[in-house]
């Protein structure tokens, strides 16, 4: 069992996290999204119906700060879509294990995209699963699995949940 | 007096432009009888439809849903380990018959009011058949044999079930021709082991995404990640080829041998530094040579919406599902072989970020579509225009060639009489 003082001092500094996460999105600040990560940390965005299969292919699977770096290189320089911004909503935040390598928590999440047209919709809708490392007293993921509860994605997906 | 045949045949509801397949009429992609019509001629008509893998149903009672155009369908495996095919509804009064995308039955009960069938199709059973206490209850002479699930023929070709509404159409093989049939069969030359699904929603009519899967002339022009990332390497050997009759096309490339694949990802690692164009990590480009042909890439589409995707590694097939005139769906299964190694399926894995709707070379591909139906509306009497690569429908070595995509309207023309 874990203290409950110390998992809820571990829930609101993993809530403060989260927070600068979406933040970081959000606000198209996505040069410094990788940086959320510890250097060999693991970002796979897939579906629940995948995960309920043990399929381990997704839609992303980067693996390292330097491949989540290309992806936001390529989707400034390379590819082409319709202009487009996230906003996200999460809740629930809560600690479901420990273990020598970090602590592991599972956070909701919806994403409403807004299209330069007006265009609303909700885009993704899912949870979080993370396994949360302290470096050096700053908390960083070290592997972040996002798994849309849809198995369809509309459009394209470029920008990262 | 009227012709007599003109007076059998119905009204011709498009005009194709006198020029032929190096036109195609906006109308096509915005007309709902049209729409309707290819339900009809098309996707019941004499062509063969994929619904599934076997391995997706490995033993008896497996069964999975798709949909064959816009009729559900279902596909199991029976006791004597065939794949049969039927149209998801009750004979009863309609209800779908399979709520869940898979599973495994002993046999089919309706929800609603619980006729069931065997896996066969057969009803074997209603619910109140002699009513109750003598009242009510289907009359004596009710017919269960003019009452079962609606069957298709079914063909299998290396694990890849198709189906079909029509009585005439030839055998799957002969349908598809030799060579197309040896495509696939090279792909699907081992057990496959399925890594993934998912669906990309499409706002443009289906066959927009048909004439991009065919078109080897946009590659390098619309995706441009390998350019800005200085990727490009020189292809020693490639075509295209369509099949006779148009319907069906393969485009292939074997990338430059001169350089190991582990060279250019060692080359792009040292780079990693120098250039800010340059990918911080090249590990997803990680490859190994897994076809003794030596082709690197192939594209291969079976005629109305099927797609076999080679991408290095990345192995894949996509079916086009049409949801109205201007709305479709890309349903894409990503899979390996079974005796893959681990660091096999984790290069897969590594290269599946270069397809789909996150695809590094192909997110593009979910948007064009989009691009073209929203500005051709009110258009439908303009045409778009097929001259690269000449005005014929034919193989060819150059892939800057629009020669696929007008075999595929040739191939439409035929079998939905326009």
């Amino acid at each position: 069992m874990i203290a409950i003082e110390d998992e809820l001092q571990w829930v609101r500094r993993v809530e403060y996290l989260m927070a600068h996460y979406i933040g970081c999105i959000d606000q198209d600040d996505l040069e410094r999204w990788p940086l959320f990560f510890t250097e060999d940390g693991l970002y796979r965005i897939t579906s629940r119906e995948n995960v309920a299969q043990n399929l381990p292919a997704g839609y992303w699977y980067c693996r390292g700060q330097g491949m989540m770096q290309d992806r936001i290189q390529s989707l400034r320089q390379a590819n082409i879509y319709e202009p487009h911004v996230y906003r996200h909503q999460i809740s629930g935040t809560r600690c479901v294990g420990q273990e020598a390598s970090g602590w592991r928590f599972h956070t909701n999440f919806q994403v409403v995209r807004t299209m330069q047209s007006g265009e609303m919709s909700v885009f993704a809708v899912g949870c979080f699963h993370d396994l949360i490392v302290d470096d050096g007293g700053t908390l960083r993921f070290k592997e972040k699995i996002v798994i849309c509860d849809s198995s369809r994605i509309d459009t394209l997906l470029v920008i990262p949940i | 007096m009227q012709d007599s045949s003109l007076a059998t045949s119905p009204p011709s509801i498009l005009n194709w432009p006198e020029l032929g397949v190096c036109r195609v009429p906006f109308q096509v992609f915005t007309d709902q009888a049209l729409y309707d019509l290819e339900q009809e001629r098309l996707f019941r008509g004499d062509v063969w439809h994929w619904v599934g893998l076997e391995t997706e149903t490995p033993h008896p009672g497996d069964f999975k849903t798709n949909s064959i155009g816009e009729t559900p369908v279902l596909l199991i495996r029976d006791l004597q380990g065939d794949m049969q095919v039927f149209v998801n509804r009750c004979a009863h009064r309609g209800a779908r018959l399979c709520i869940e995308n898979g599973g495994n039955v002993k046999g089919f009960t309706c929800v609603y009011h619980n006729w069931s069938y065997d896996l066969h199709g057969k009803l074997i059973g209603v619910a109140f058949r002699n009513g109750v206490n003598q009242q009510g209850g289907l009359p004596p002479d009710f017919d269960f044999a003019a009452h079962h699930l609606q069957r298709l023929r079914v063909d299998v070709v290396a694990g890849l079930v198709f189906a079909t509404f029509s009585q005439t159409v030839a055998p799957l093989r002969d349908w598809l021709g030799t060579r197309m049939t040896q495509h696939i069969e090279r792909i699907f030359s081992r057990p496959i082991r399925v890594l993934g699904r998912y669906t990309q929603y499409m706002h443009n009519n289906w066959k927009l995404y048909v004439e991009n899967v065919k078109d080897s002339y946009h590659a390098s022009l619309l995706h441009l990640f390998f350019t800005t990332f200085k990727l490009n390497r020189l292809t020693q050997e490639g075509a295209v080829e369509v099949s006779e009759g148009g319907g069906h096309h393969i485009s292939w490339s074997k990338m430059a041998a001169d350089e190991s694949e582990n060279e250019v990802y060692e080359r792009e690692r040292l780079r990693a530094n120098q250039d800010d164009f340059r990918l911080a990590e090249p590990r997803l480009l990680q490859t190994w040579p897994e076809f003794p042909d030596g082709v690197t890439h192939a594209i291969q589409t079976v005629f109305p919406n099927l797609v076999v995707q080679q991408i290095q590694n990345s192995l894949a097939v996509r079916l086009m599902v049409p949801k109205g005139v201007s709305e479709c769906e890309l349903q894409w299964l990503l899979f390996g072989y079974a005796e893959d190694t681990p660091e096999q399926t984790e290069m897969r894995l590594m290269q599946s970020n270069l397809v789909g709707p996150a695809g590094l070379v192909s997110m593009e591909d979910g948007v064009v579509g989009h691009l073209i139906q929203q500005t051709i509306a009110r258009d439908a009497d303009q045409t778009a225009v097929l001259e690269m690569g000449g005005r014929a429908v034919e193989s060819r070595t150059s892939r800057v060639s629009e020669s696929a995509i007008r075999g595929f309207w040739q191939a439409y023309r035929e079998v939905m009489e326009l």
